[in-house]
């Protein structure tokens, strides 16, 4: 015990040089588990976004259906089957229908994704109550990014033409009786959302639709012919692999922070080791074995980390925890890049992500105190009392 | 025990490289200690007598030649062996006292003990018993830095002796000392070298210390040029 009892008496007695150490490896332990926190509350912000208000608990898709195909759209829509029908009826799915069309905003031609869904249903977040209006003309659902993309606005009416099953033209002017402002992409950029009726009767589909999204709660999913099931593995995929090239990003972040941290440590322990040769000298003229000097100035290193570990809370928690209460207010321009974050950021902080840095910086912050250490031990004692470098 | 040799040096040399060079410290240097003696290795700087108590001591190996330490070749043990040596049987005292900055008084005369693993009522009896030694119990708590020399060196002697060593090696130890400083100093080190017959090997060319000496070994040049036992004139 005598080797741990020397270390904090020495870190202690280093006064100001201790605390700055500690201060910095403390400071690294809060800016890794909070940038880490950014990215997994990102992750899951945008996971939950995607799954509120596009994926529910799972997609049926009709066979033939490729949403990034669009002539796919032409052929990919069926009659609904009775264990389809039936789970509508109890509220626990909602039929979307996808069609081809184009609209005429002030003068422009411009390709668009039609989607019929019911204005009553409750399975996914989209404000499709709104369609739930008539004031003549069809009302019509659009996101900002799309509004912002055709130079549409509110209570604008513009004009859409479509072919029906048949292949035949037609056209009318829409209402767009409301903008919404959403996190995911997926269900605004290039679409107009309409009621389920209306745009089954325009394409003359009737009971028929393409996707079914169930409720999230639902675990029993029936397998139906004609139709396939696309669970969350699958519908998450793109926003999972985006956040894997972010995670990469990120681990760049958290090895640049920690780099910094025991760079400081490092450059510490040499420092130290340098200035207490002759220390280092008189420990091993009174007896102490090189191993034991290695331990030592090893632990004293490692204690840094400790200590930092509790400073770190002091300040740390309460700063992490306000955080996740209170988010971290996003740019409007991150908006443009597609990523449903939201207008807050709110930080997760994980178990795993706060023991996994504490043992990683403490790990790390050994390994960098052990090298000068035992660098600084093969030193002959006579040329440590002397002051003489290695 | 008594009388008995606690260090025998055999045709022992010290080189030194210095660039192309090779400097002589010690050069076929053969001399025997026995158990209580309070002897001094004398010379001018440069002469080997730092070098010779580093090589006893087993802070340093010998280029060739032997020294016998207690009975133990220091050329054949290892570094653990070593460090062992000089924890049991050997008190260091140097010249800038090489006190530890962070440790209070009591903490740098317990710390040899703490390396020999004695409980801590053991350490607790032994480091007072030593303090006393050196008329310091009352700067017990007092940090190295607010010591003044002589208080800093005779914690130095409290550090060297609070194991009853066999041997003190005191290197230089009054150089940065005053007169009446280096004087009580002396009077200390010679009474505990009567009371607990420890052997002190001293390397100076103070005329002050050497006047205490009772056995004075000159050096020259790494050679032995003269071992003489004195007779002190306590006048």
């Amino acid at each position: 015990m005598i080797i741990p009892k020397l270390a904090y008496k020495n870190i202690v007695g280093a006064g100001l040089r201790t605390w700055l150490n500690v201060f910095v490896l403390s400071f690294a332990y809060v800016a890794i588990i909070w940038t880490q926190g950014l990215y997994e509350g990102m992750n899951r912000q945008a996971s939950r976004a995607m799954i509120d208000y596009e994926v529910g608990g799972g997609q049926y898709w009709v066979d033939g259906y490729d949403p990034y195909d669009p002539f796919t759209f032409d052929d990919a829509h069926e009659k609904l089957p009775l264990q389809l029908r039936q789970l509508i009826d109890q509220d626990r799915a909602a039929p979307i229908l996808v069609a081809r069309g184009t609209i005429y905003p002030k003068g422009r031609i411009m390709s668009v994704q039609l989607k019929g869904i019911d204005p009553s249903q409750q399975i996914i977040g989209l404000p499709s109550s709104v369609l739930d209006q008539s004031d003549g003309g069809i009302p019509a659902l659009i996101g900002s990014r799309m509004a912002k993309n055709s130079g549409l606005t509110r209570d604008d009416y513009v004009t859409l033409r479509w072919r029906d099953v048949n292949g035949t033209f037609d056209a009318l002017d829409i209402h767009i009786v409301d903008v919404m402002r959403t996190t995911v992409s997926t269900i605004d950029v290039g679409q107009i959302w309409l009621p389920l009726d209306s745009l089954r009767k325009m394409t003359r589909l009737e009971n028929e639709a393409t996707i079914v999204v169930i409720d999230n709660e639902m675990n029993d999913i029936p397998t139906i012919a004609g139709w396939e099931f696309k669970d969350h593995d699958f519908l998450l995929k793109d926003i999972r692999e985006v956040v894997q090239m972010k995670t990469v990003s990120a681990s760049i972040i958290y090895l640049i922070l920690l780099v910094l941290a025991m760079i400081a440590i490092f450059d510490t322990q040499v420092l130290s080791v340098f200035k207490r040769r002759k220390e280092i000298g008189t420990l091993m003229a009174l007896g102490m074995t090189r191993w034991r000097v290695v331990k030592l100035f090893t632990l004293e290193g490692a204690m840094h980390g400790i200590i930092a570990i509790v400073i770190a809370a002091i300040y740390g928690i309460p700063l992490l925890i306000w955080f996740s209460k209170q988010g971290w207010a996003m740019p409007q321009s991150i908006d443009d890049y597609g990523f449903a974050i939201g207008e807050k950021l709110f930080p997760s902080y994980s178990l795993a992500l706060i023991v996994g840095t504490i043992v990683l910086v403490l790990l790390t912050t050994t390994i960098v105190s052990y090298l000068p250490s035992s660098k600084i031990s093969k030193i002959n004692p006579t040329d440590a009392l002397k002051g003489k470098s290695l | 025990m008594e009388n008995s040799v606690v260090i025998h040096t055999i045709n022992l040399v010290k080189e030194f490289p210095m660039g192309t060079q090779k400097v002589i410290a010690l050069n076929d240097v053969n001399l025997d200690f026995h158990k209580g003696e309070f002897a001094g290795v004398v010379g001018p700087s440069g002469s080997g007598k730092t070098t010779l108590l580093n090589i006893i001591g087993s802070l340093d190996d010998p280029t060739s030649g032997d020294v016998m330490t207690m009975g133990k070749s220091i050329k054949s043990l290892s570094h653990k062996e070593s460090a062992r040596l000089r924890n049991r049987y050997i008190g260091f005292i140097f010249q800038t006292f090489n006190l530890l900055p962070v440790y209070t008084v009591y903490e740098n005369v317990e710390f040899p003990l703490l390396l020999l693993d004695l409980d801590e009522k053991e350490r607790e009896k032994l480091v007072w018993e030593a303090l006393e030694w050196v008329k310091l119990t009352d700067k017990a708590q007092s940090r190295p830095n607010q010591l003044s020399g002589g208080q800093s060196q005779r914690v130095a002697i409290a550090r060297a002796m609070v194991k009853k060593p066999e041997i003190v090696l005191a290197d230089e130890p009054t150089a940065n000392l005053d007169a009446e400083n280096s004087y009580n100093i002396l009077e200390m080190m010679e009474v505990l070298n009567k009371e607990l017959k420890t052997t002190f090997l001293f390397s100076t060319h103070d005329e002050k210390v050497i006047a205490y000496l009772k056995r004075k070994i000159t050096l020259f040049d790494g050679r032995v040029v003269k071992d003489e036992m004195v007779s002190r004139d306590d006048s």
